[in-house]
């Protein structure tokens, strides 16, 4: 009998992982590609226009994905360091490296379609609304773990102090998210008010059951969903193309170190 | 004890670190009438703002220097072997920026917003936000000072890092300030959402910066 701890160790071995990753990488991208291609043509062709924003709605289909992602990739990035400096796993490395650019790409598509709905509704590309700005500030956070990993040779080093500064930054965004927009916990009496408001609420996620009508909200499910199948997908991509990177650093330097024997017991001959 | 001395007397003899923190702030500060003109009201209004920004860009302009030189003359390896948890050095060390740094630029503001016009009544409030929440800055800028160690480019990679944690300060901060303005009275929820903030970094800061300073050693 196998101690099933025992064999999800067994799977995060990195030669294991190589060989487990692709199958799972591609039956991941097909299944993102086939929600994508329903939950899209939904989007555009089959659900209604809003009686108040006309098409421009049809832009949160990639734009409430791309949020939801956006923090996602970041919790991504803190949960891996923290396997990297608690278990000391280099997968756990890979993986945070990995995440980085795919969390920055999509923090950067959702500011780019939060500005393009912006400009139909509020008649302006940027306004500094309270949840457009928390965004932009993570879009800060994500750059500067890729600064910072990118500013050190040692690559070893810059893994684990990369990792302190993604769970520094966990910790630190929830401030900067309420500090930005607000918080409200009617039970508990708590009343903070935004930094300052013209943002909608967020509508999908409500105690009370979403406020969304059904013939919006699915095509969002399915393109949310499909939208994170294909972080995944690319998130092992990225992190099997990291492993063969690191791999061929390290035949390189054999080889370099075995051309230095050769030459030295060459030397020693002549 | 005798450490804070030492890195007090150390910042004394340094002499022009202080200075040229100063001079940053002082000369930042006065840019921004010439960037904008001379219109006094509209400088009255954002000059809370202002000060605060300067005076946040003036404090990360020396957090590079915070470990620099215990790396470079080895003090940082005899602290670390010393019994002495590097948590508690780095809480010395950050209290020592806080003095040599945040308090003399705090003090320097009144004088600086001459130069822009502010409202005489917002200065004691000012000053009490700077004094409270500095200490976050240097607390938390301890991190991106132990982080940058060994980068290529320190300076400016420190602000990239540092700048989106002063967020939560700089909005309580200022929305003290002008709440005080506005309603008299109201400034209290945000004066303590400010200093809980500073509370918090006062414990992440020298835990995370010690195991920072931990890896660039090994």
């Amino acid at each position: 009998m196998a101690n099933p701890l025992r064999q999800l160790e067994q799977l995060a071995n990195p030669a294991r992982f190589m060989s487990w990753s692709r199958p799972l990488m591609i039956a991941i991208a097909v299944l993102a590609a086939g929600l994508l291609s329903v939950g899209l043509y939904q989007a555009f062709f089959v659900a209604p226009e809003d009686y108040q924003q006309g098409q421009t709605v049809r832009i949160m289909f990639v734009h409430v994905p791309s949020a939801w992602l956006a923090m996602m990739g970041y919790g991504l990035v803190a949960l891996s360091s923290f396997g990297l400096l608690v278990f000391r796993h280099p997968l756990a490395d890979v993986s945070a490296k990995a995440a980085v650019p795919i969390g920055l790409a999509f923090t950067f598509l959702a500011l780019v379609t939060g500005s393009l709905w912006g400009k139909p509704m509020w008649g302006t590309y940027w306004v500094w609304d309270a949840r457009l700005t928390s965004v932009l500030v993570l879009f800060f956070m994500y750059l500067g773990l890729m600064a910072l990993r990118s500013s050190m040779d040692d690559e070893l080093l810059a893994s684990k102090l990369t990792a302190v500064l993604a769970i520094v930054g966990v910790v630190i965004l929830p401030f900067i998210k309420i500090s930005v927009e607000g918080l409200s916990i009617p039970w508990l009496g708590i009343e903070l008010p935004s930094w300052n408001t013209l943002h909608q609420p967020s509508s999908v996620m409500r105690s009370d059951g979403p406020k969304i009508h059904p013939s919006i909200l699915w095509p969002l499910l399915i393109c949310a969903l499909g939208f994170t199948l294909m972080f995944f997908a690319m998130h092992l991509k990225a992190m099997r193309n990291e492993i063969l990177r690191r791999r061929l650093n390290a035949m390189m330097q054999v080889q370099v170190q075995r051309a230095r024997r050769e030459d030295a017991t060459n030397e020693a001959q002549a | 004890m005798e450490l804070l001395r030492r890195e007090l007397a150390a910042a004394v003899r340094d002499g022009g670190s202080v200075g040229t923190v100063l001079g940053f702030y002082a000369i930042a500060v006065a840019m921004m009438p010439i960037a904008i003109g001379p219109d006094l009201k509209l400088l009255g209004r954002i000059a809370p703002g202002v000060l605060w920004i300067s005076m946040l860009l003036a404090a990360l302009l020396s957090l590079g220097r915070l470990f620099e030189r215990d790396v470079e003359d080895g003090t940082l390896d005899l602290f670390a072997m010393s019994a002495v948890p590097l948590e508690v050095i780095t809480v010395v060390k950050s209290l020592a920026h806080w003095l040599t740094t945040c308090l003399p630029l705090v003090l320097l503001t009144p004088v600086l917003g001459l130069f822009l016009n502010v409202d005489f009544a917002a200065v004691p409030m000012i000053i009490v936000t700077m004094l409270v929440g500095t200490v976050a800055v240097s607390f938390l800028g301890a991190i991106a000072a132990a982080l940058t160690l060994r980068s290529k480019r320190g300076g400016v990679l420190v602000a990239l890092l540092v700048l989106p944690m002063y967020v939560p300060t700089l909005i309580y901060g200022i929305s003290t300030v002008s709440l005080l303005m506005l309603t008299p009275g109201s400034f209290v929820s945000p004066l303590l959402l400010l200093s809980a903030i500073s509370l918090v970094s006062l414990v992440i800061g020298p835990i995370a910066s010690a195991a920072v300073l931990r890896f660039q050693m090994q």
